[in-house]
Order: structure tokens, then C-alpha cells, then sequence
């Protein structure tokens, strides 16, 4: 008797949203992402369509601060201090599919840098790639309303990601989002209740299903790791099945495991600082993958090239 | 499929006697069914019914034993595709391999048994040692595993598919029990002899289908060898990721006995991508997980996310209460107080060394709950905060009675000032906030 493989039959499909707009779409990207459109758990397209290799972006800042950490600091030495070629780097020598930039700078208690300044940065990171962006505030409630406001304007036309909408501020987010049928980044914080609900304030407010992507935090290795993997596989385990305000891409970045200094930190008992911090990021990101995450946003080059690597393994390896 | 209550009923006398302690056949079968009762309190069952309520009974994936001795390793018995859903039990192992004719296999040992790790409380290692015969010569095999054996006492994977260097491997391990890997369609009489011999766990290997390995497994079995490891051979990885998550599925959702066996993995690639595929492994569904290499840079990170995905979602992990120093704190540094659950001490711990602020901080029991949520359910109040500070010996370290409490539980300041005699001071609400206040704390 023929052995029947167990296939599951999800009846719900995950959303898709494409980023970047090219010349043809009234943009000037050169290239575009999508992101999510699965019927199936992550690399599973012998059970349903897993359409997407999941895209890998690079993360950068308009204003580095003193304390990021020398290892992913080094790759970017020469570049560091100008976004546009920090940006150009990551994507012409690293090959990331997408850049986001973190304006942390105009944050009033960091260096409180002005909308002029901020909007200068935004024009030249514009130039300088031809990859979809996705642009975040500095987490400062009024701050960002302005940023984001700038940054929509500028990017007009181009289709970027803007972040990120928390539960406490997401209608000026939304509304610069909606003005120019950009996307939008819907943050929550370790809790599978918390994500649909900000889908469901951003929806009630005028925002489109299928222009938003969610971030449900992804938790760094060895600092709750085990919580952002459970909340995300029932995330896209309860989209599958039906739950269709959990229908949304799900982008996580490895953001918090560069708060860890264990993973980065000089300590031969535990071996190379800068391998293991590579690899340590490089789990953080995978695993988020693994669990149901469609992009992802990392730092480091080399933690970049291995997690795309085992992704084009994952994802053309198998049945499709 | 696990069998329902009624399905169990069917198989008992239903005569509702009442000698298994249960008012009826029915009753007794729903017990049965929540696995609250055993078939043997049943006197009058029949021989047939009774083994098929027992092999019904059975674990999903069988539980399977490698080793001896204190460093014996579990394997097998999971329950559930998905960690939330209850929890994963037995944590994969990781197997770094030496080749018979490498010339340098004692350090290599050697630096695998030296390298531990202590990561929030637990220890951290490898676990098994796989000797795979290269050369083909059962001399060398057996004087390999001899020299392995002087330097650790791990249980081992003896790699070979010729019989006659696994039957000398066998005579070197002695009693340790180790894995034999492996039977093949070509060889698995032999070495279901041997393994019986013995009494060692076999793996069985079948590259070309799920279909072919479970033929294999169950041919095994029926030469008589219980304890059953599957290997699905060497095979593009997303191939191989799809299959590993086959056979869980085919095991734990369709109780197939033939694929009910822990999985073994040979990872592939070099450094960080060998890493990787152990990750994936690690993640989704290998029970052990061969590496080539063991850099403590690749290691501990992979250590800890076993940790991590191994943790009971039910029971977070806590770390030990007491007093930490972060950035190297004197007597007059500030000292800040937060509760025991990881991540809640990850978190605050994290932010206090960014701030390059010397502290100490006081890390109260509340049972791994984070602040809010124990002092809600009463498990951080001034009364345990209180008797941290008494009795963890803060007031030797520091020349100030000053503390800092969480935002967030603000209003325990007065009470633990009265209670304590120190003056408290309220943070941040958000471990975030850390970083600006403990320099302007100091600064001030």
C-alpha cells in the first residue's frame, strides 16, 4: 500500500503586498519585493503555494549612535556616517533586497534632528538605491508624525513601507501612509491578541488589509526567542486556518538581538566575538523564518549572506 | 489515529463489572482515553484487544535510549507538531563527528569535552561522539573508538555500513550502547544481529523515500530490534526539511508505528552554514544532529536556542534571585530592583549595560513572572522586596540606602520605605527608559 503523506489543507492565504514602484508604475525603483502570499507553513509548497522567497532587507540609521557595536559596525566603516552610501553598500556588495532606514536621529532626546535635515537624508537615500524602502521614525509620538509626513511626501509614488504603528500612535502613521499609497509596518509586542489588534485599528481607520505588513517582534537568541517563535508560528498557524485579520505578511527584524551583548561581546570561552555574533544574528533571523516570518530585516553582511543562503536552500530544495 | 473512548469500549468485555475500580466499561474506556488509567486493571479482557490497546497506547515516537551511565541520552516520546501547543520534551542532541583515520581524534575529544557552557543556571554541552570508519579496517575502527573512549564518556555513533567494522566497533564499546548507524536495505540482517547482540539502538537509513525507509524500519523491527533511529539520507536541505516535518506528522497525527522514531541528521555545509542546518534541525523535528566541527563561536549560540525552543512554554525560565553587578559597580552605585522571569532580567540587565552605568542590580523571586504581572498576582510587594534587601546582603556592598523600583510599581514606594528603611526611587515604567535615567541619576 502506497504511504499516503499527511499534506495539510489550509484554507486561508496569507496576503501579499509588493513594495517599490518601478519607472512602469510611475516609481523610479529598479527592483521590487514581495512579500508573504503563502497558503502553506514556511518552506511547505508541496502542501500550497509558498510563492515568495522571503526577502532579506539591511537596516540602517540616519544618525549612528556611539554604543552600535563594533563588529557590525566595521563592515560599514567608510560608509557609516552617510546613510545614501551606507544604504548603496548593503545593497551592491551584500545584496540586500530591501533597505530600512531607522531615523533615530530626530528623536528631541537624541540629536533632535530637524524635518530639513531628516528630509535631506530621505532624498539621498532615494538617489542612491534603487531598492524598495522602508522608513521608520525614531519612536517619539509628535516627532515621527512629521517625519513620516516628510518622508511620504518625498517618497511619493515610490510604494515604501513606513513604521512603525504601535498601539499608542498609529494615526498619523496611518494617515501619511495613506496619503500616498505607501504601506505600513503594524508593530506589536510578543502577543498574538495584541498583533490582530492593531490590524483591526489600522483597518477601522481607513487602512487597507493588504497594505499592511506586521511586526510582531522577534525577540533576539537567548533573550525570549522562544516566545517570538511561538507567537509567530500561531500567528500564521491561525491565519491558515482561517483568521483573516491574521492574513497579513509578517516582517521581523533582528534588531533586538544587537541589544544583547553576550552575542557580541569579547569572550573566548565562548569562542570568536565576531563569528559568533554573525551567527548569532543569523539564528535570530532564521528561526523567525522558520516559524512563519515572509521578510526579514538584518545587519550584518555575512549574517545576511548565511540566512540567504539556507533560505535558497530551504526554499528550492524541496517539492514545491 | 489515537483511539477515542468509544473506539477503546468497543474492545472492552463490557460487562461493566466494576473490578478496575471504574462503575462501568465506559467509564473505565474514557479514563483509558485520557491516559488516566492502565489496560491492566482490567481482569477479564481478551489477549487481542488487550495488545491493541497497548501498541495504541504507545508514545507516537517511540522513546529511545543511547548510552549509559550519567551521560545517557533520551530521545523521542514528542507529542506535539508545535512547541505552544504543549511542549518539546526531549532536547535534539548534538553528535560532533571524527573520522577513524584522522590523526588528531584525542584533542579533537579533548576540546569537545572541555568546551561547557553555564547559560542562565543550566549547563551547556555537546553530547555524543560520532566515529565513522573511513578507512574501512575494523582494526582501526575498534582502536579509534578505544582512543574516543580514554578521553570522554559520552555515548557514541558508530558510523559504518560494513558489519564486520561495526561487529569490532561493538567489542570496543563494550556495555556503553551505542548508536549502531547504519542498517541499509542492503545490509539490515547483519546489523539487526548485532544491534540485538547488543542490545544497542540502530539507525536506519533510506535516501530514496519515506515510503522505502518505512519498509526498512519495519523490516528491523520484525528481525526483532526495538529501539529504531531514522536517518533519511543525504538530500537537498529543503527536501530534507519538508520529509523531517512528514515523518512528525506521520508519526504524532497518524500514529504510522513504522516512521515512530526519533530522527537523526547529518548536517552539511562548513562553519556558520553547518551551523545553520543544525538550527533548522534544532527547530523542526532532528533528534540528533551530526556536526563536522565545534567552535564554541557556532556552539554556544546553538546551545541556546536549543535551550530556548526545549523551554516548557508553561514554566518560563527564571534566573537565580539575588544581587547582580553589572559594569562593575563600587559602594556607591546605584542599585535598582526587578523580578526573576529571563526575559524580564534580560531586558532590564540589557539596558543597565548600555548605560555603562555601574549598578547593581536586586533580582527578587516571583516565581519567573515579569513585574507587572507578579505584582498584580502578589508575588513582588514590599514585603519580598523588603526581604531581598534584608536578606541578600546589598547593605555590605553599598554605603547609601537608596533604591530603584520599576515605573510601574509605583505605588509599593511607600510601603517599602516604611517596611525597609530605604529611600525608594521610582524609574522608568519601561526598561527602555534605563539608559537615559541611570546616566542622569549618576550625573545628578
Amino acid at each position: 500500500m502506497a504511504l499516503e503523506l499527511p499534506k495539510e489543507k489550509w484554507v486561508g492565504k496569507i496576503g501579499q503586498v509588493v513594495i517599490g514602484a518601478l519607472e512602469s508604475e510611475g516609481g523610479t525603483r529598479t527592483s521590487q519585493v514581495a512579500i508573504g502570499g503563502a497558503t502553506s507553513l514556511p518552506f511547505l509548497g508541496f502542501e500550497g503555494e509558498y510563492p515568495n522567497e522571503p526577502p532579506i532587507g539591511m537596516e540602517i540609521f540616519d544618525v549612528v549612535r556611539e554604543d552600535y557595536p563594533e563588529v557590525v559596525r566595521k563592515p560599514f566603516e567608510d560608509v557609516i556616517d552617510d546613510p545614501g552610501k551606507w544604504a548603496k553598500k548593503c545593497v551592491e556588495e551584500y545584496g540586500a533586497d530591501m533597505i530600512c532606514i531607522r531615523m533615530i536621529g530626530t528623536n528631541p532626546e537624541e540629536e533632535n534632528r530637524s524635518i530639513e535635515d531628516a528630509e535631506q537624508t530621505i532624498k539621498e537615500l532615494k538617489e542612491a538605491v534603487g531598492v524598495p524602502l522602508l522608513i521608520y521614525g525614531s519612536g517619539d509620538e509628535e516627532k515621527d508624525a512629521k517625519v513620516l509626513e516628510m518622508a511620504s511626501n518625498v517618497m511619493a509614488g515610490e510604494r515604501c513601507l513606513l513604521g512603525l504603528a504601535e498601539e499608542a500612535a498609529y494615526k498619523s502613521i496611518s494617515v501619511a501612509t495613506m496619503s500616498n499609497d505607501h504601506g505600513i509596518v503594524a508593530f506589536s509586542n510578543l502577543d498574538i491578541n495584541l498583533a490582530k489588534q492593531m490590524n483591526i485599528l489600522l483597518t477601522d481607520f481607513g487602512v487597507k488589509l493588504e497594505n499592511i505588513v506586521m511586526d510582531p517582534l522577534q525577540a533576539g537568541l537567548g533573550y525570549g526567542l522562544e516566545y517570538s517563535y511561538s507567537v509567530i508560528e500561531r500567528i500564521r498557524l491561525a491565519a491558515l486556518m482561517g483568521d483573516k485579520i491574521l492574513q497579513v505578511p509578517i516582517m521581523c527584524g533582528t534588531t533586538r538581538m544587537w541589544n544583547a551583548r553576550e552575542a557580541f561581546k569579547e569572550d573566548a570561552a565562548t569562542g570568536d566575538s565576531t563569528s559568533r555574533a554573525i551567527f548569532w544574528e543569523a539564528t535570530t533571523g532564521l528561526s523567525a523564518l522558520l516559524a512563519g516570518a515572509d521578510a526579514l530585516l538584518m545587519r550584518h553582511p555575512d549574517a545576511v549572506k548565511h540566512v540567504k543562503e539556507s533560505v535558497k536552500n530551504l526554499y528550492g530544495g524541496g517539492e514545491q | 489515529m489515537a483511539l477515542t473512548a468509544l473506539d477503546i469500549y468497543k474492545n472492552l468485555p463490557q460487562t461493566n463489572c466494576g473490578k478496575c475500580g471504574f462503575p462501568t466499561c465506559l467509564a473505565f474506556a474514557m479514563q483509558l482515553a485520557n491516559k488516566k488509567a492502565s489496560i491492566d486493571a482490567c481482569p477479564d479482557i481478551s489477549d487481542d484487544a488487550k495488545e491493541l490497546l497497548e501498541s495504541s497506547a504507545a508514545p507516537p515516537i517511540k522513546l529511545v535510549k543511547v548510552g549509559s551511565g550519567d551521560r545517557e541520552i533520551e530521545m523521542g516520546d514528542e507529542v506535539v507538531m508545535h512547541r505552544h501547543e504543549k511542549t518539546f520534551y526531549h532536547p535534539v542532541a548534538y553528535a560532533l563527528m571524527v573520522d577513524d583515520d584522522s590523526p588528531d581524534i584525542e584533542s579533537k575529544v579533548q576540546a569537545t569535552e572541555e568546551m561547557k557552557f553555564e547559560r542562565v543556571g543550566q549547563e551547556m554541552q555537546l553530547d555524543m561522539i560520532a566515529v565513522r570508519s573511513k578507512s574501512g579496517d575494523p582494526a582501526k575502527f575498534s582502536s579509534a573508538i578505544s582512543a574516543v573512549k580514554g578521553k570522554t564518556s559520552v555515548p557514541l555513533v558508530l558510523v559504518s555500513q560494513n558489519p564486520a567494522v561495526i561487529e569490532e566497533g561493538l567489542k570496543a564499546c563494550g556495555p556503553d550502547r551505542p548508536l549502531i548507524h547504519a542498517a541499509t536495505k542492503d545490509n539490515y540482517e547483519k546489523m539487526a544481529e548485532l544491534a540485538k547482540a547488543n542490545n544497542c539502538p540502530l539507525a536506519v537509513l533510506e535516501d530514496s523515500g519515506l515510503e522505502e525507509l518505512a519498509e526498512l524500519s519495519k523490516k528491523v523491527k520484525e528481525a526483532g530490534v526495538e529501539d529504531i533511529v531514522l536517518d533519511l539520507g543525504k538530500k537537498p536541505l529543503g527536501k530534507l526539511f519538508q520529509e523531517l516535518t512528514l515523518v512528525r506528522r506521520l508519526a504524532i497525527k497518524k500514529l504510522f508505528r513504522p516512521l515512530g522514531y526519533p530522527v537523526i541528521m547529518f548536517a552539511g555545509g562548513e562553519g556558520a552554514s553547518e551551523g545553520l542546518e543544525a538550527a533548522i534541525g534544532t527547530v523542526k523535528y532532528a533528534s540528533i544532529v551530526v556536526m563536522k566541527e565545534a567552535d564554541r563561536a557556532i556552539m554556544y549560540p546553538l546551545l541556546t536556542l536549543r535551550q530556548n525552543i526545549y523551554t516548557d512554554p508553561q514554566k518560563p525560565i527564571q534566573v537565580k534571585p539575588g544581587i547582580y553587578e553589572l559594569n562593575g559597580p563600587a559602594e556607591d552605585s546605584p542599585v535598582l530592583i526587578t523580578t526573576n522571569f529571563s526575559l524580564t532580567y534580560f531586558t532590564v540587565a540589557g539596558d543597565i549595560e548600555t548605560s555603562k552605568v555601574p549598578s547593581y542590580l536586586l533580582v527578587a523571586d516571583s516565581e519567573g513572572l515579569s513585574v507587572m504581572t507578579a505584582f498584580a498576582a502578589d508575588k513582588f510587594t514590599a514585603d519580598t522586596a523588603t526581604e531581598l534587601i534584608e536578606s541578600c546582603g546589598i547593605s555590605d556592598k553599598v554605603n547609601h540606602k537608596k533604591i530603584i523600583i520599576p515605573g510601574q510599581v509605583a505605588r509599593m514606594s511607600g510601603k517599602l520605605n516604611e517596611n525597609s528603611g530605604w529611600e525608594v526611587v521610582v524609574g522608568p515604567r519601561d526598561s527602555s527608559g534605563l539608559p537615559k535615567y541611570l546616566r542622569e541619576y549618576v550625573g545628578a
